[in-house]
């Protein structure tokens, strides 16, 4: 495997390969010293055309945790500001000599595009409307470990809940969850929703509290309001009383499931009561696990040379 | 590294070992860690993936017999190789250490020692969990064609190859294809 640009591109062995190595990253996360030479003399560039807290830094970090150097791209500061396209943007910098490109940007499909112009390996933070194939993936292995799933998710139902229309992560994280075997439902008000599911492995649903008691997993996105031009919802305290997670709501999901919430949170809008106060809350795991999870899938691009076929042993 | 099970397609696979060797060179390590280390205190076996973490179980039954029992730790050292990129590499089970090493005794053990690159990787991931007083090695079979400056402290059995032969290590004895 080259480049990771879509979940689409990976078989259900392939993610289970990934989730596997996985575990080899977080027990690398939890020695005293948290670092490994794997990657050594590996360069890796993120290249962020739009903001970013968690998977930037988290890129970063799992980077220096198998010994690559990195280099951060700040577009704000950058020749993008005098007009340099961005083929010529990423020529320069691989001149300087790149082994990977960690790329977000806010149009469908760049990472794709970006592949004709280097040899280096191209991994999607986030393209657009389309993809974030690394959330899907910590996202699997969050579910995965606290719900002791190893074998897959078969029989599991996951509610995906907001704004799918413009959420990379529900287009990614379909298809991760079902590959793996779990029913999703899509829970959001119409004007919320791409305008065909043809094709979509998933039911929809526009009544949050029919779905909520059967969820084993409770998926929140964020509303973006970033992302939103025209009017899709009458107002965010509708939204709130209608899809938002109340103290109400909580009460009635079972005991053992999980609430999961990609970040940034919109507190009082999708996220109305305090997720510390959650149980089943794994918001924090996610963060952590998304650092093992970009651990594995760059060094099984830069190091490790095999194809992923589940259990090797 | 030679794959310690698994079928023998090759003709002529000899037997150098018997079940009843390994058994006996099992027993004989042990005791020689004993002796050496006057005791078991502070002592913790490592068994290195996937060929000695079986051996490294076996060593810890028989010391539990004769001092006291022992920590049991695996270490898989993919991630430490000075051939990444060059080969491909597939993890075995993931690394457990279960205590600090820091002030103990760690017995490395291998069940064939070669070109000793394992074992270089094995000592530097060592370091990521403390740092131990003293590292040993311990192999069940040492067979020759050395590539860096490391030797075995204990040896099951001193056993000249050439390098297109295979040295399959299990509990029922020790055979080349």
């Amino acid at each position: 495997m080259k480049h990771l640009l879509s979940i689409a591109d990976l078989s259900a062995a392939d993610i289970h390969g990934l989730l596997e190595l996985t575990d080899h990253m977080v027990e690398i996360s939890q020695r005293q010293i948290p670092k490994v030479p794997a990657l050594r003399g590996k360069n890796v560039v993120s290249l962020f055309f739009e903001d970013s807290t968690r998977t930037r830094t988290s890129f970063d970090t799992a980077a220096k945790r198998l010994s690559a150097d990195t280099m951060n791209f700040a577009v704000s500061s950058s020749s993008v500001n005098k007009g340099e396209s961005l083929r010529d943007t990423i020529e320069t910098i691989a001149a300087m000599g790149v082994d990977a490109f960690v790329v977000r940007h806010k149009s469908s499909g760049t990472p794709q595009m970006i592949t004709r112009w280097t040899t280096a390996s191209i991994i999607n933070g986030g393209d657009g409307w389309h993809q974030h194939p690394t959330q899907a993936l910590l996202d699997c292995y969050t579910i995965r470990t606290n719900l002791n799933r190893r074998d897959g998710f078969d029989g599991l139902r996951i509610a995906i809940v907001g704004d799918i229309k413009h959420s990379r992560v529900a287009r990614s994280n379909v298809q991760a969850f079902t590959a793996l075997g779990a029913q999703v439902t899509l829970v959001a008000p119409p004007t919320l929703l791409p305008p065909s599911l043809d094709g979509w492995p998933v039911e929809v649903s526009h009544d949050l509290d029919a779905v909520l008691p059967d969820l084993d997993v409770l998926y929140l996105l964020r509303v973006q309001r970033e992302r939103m031009d025209d009017a899709l919802l009458p107002s965010l305290r509708e939204y709130s009383s209608m899809y938002g997670l109340t103290a109400d709501r909580a009460a009635r999901l079972s005991p053992q499931s999980l609430v999961m919430h990609p970040g940034p949170m919109n507190r009082g809008v999708e996220m109305v009561v305090d997720p510390a106060e959650l149980p089943g809350s794994v918001i924090l795991d996610q963060v952590t696990n998304g650092v093992a999870v970009r651990m594995a899938v760059l060094f099984h691009l830069l190091g490790s040379g095999s194809d992923l076929k589940g259990d090797a042993s | 590294m030679a794959p310690s099970t698994g079928p023998r397609a090759t003709t002529g696979p000899r037997e150098v070992l018997s079940a009843d060797d390994v058994r006996r060179a099992l027993t004989r390590i042990a005791h020689e860690i004993v002796e050496r280390n006057h005791g078991t205190d502070g002592i913790v076996l490592v068994g290195l993936q996937r060929g000695g973490v079986w051996i490294a179980d076996e060593l810890a039954a028989v010391l539990a017999g004769i001092g006291s029992p022992v920590p049991v730790g695996s270490l898989d050292v993919s991630f430490h190789r000075d051939d990444v990129g060059l080969r491909p590499i597939v993890p075995g089970h993931v690394t457990a250490i279960p205590v600090s090493l820091d002030g103990t005794t760690v017995v490395l053990i291998d069940d064939v020692l070669y070109t000793g690159r394992t074992v270089r990787a094995a000592l530097e991931a060592l370091n990521d969990y403390g740092r131990p007083h003293a590292v040993q090695l311990a192999v069940i079979v040492d067979r020759g064609h050395r590539q860096l400056p490391i030797r075995p402290d204990y040896v099951g059995k001193n056993l000249p190859t050439s390098g297109d032969e295979d040295v399959q290590v299990s509990a029922q004895g020790v055979v080349i294809a």
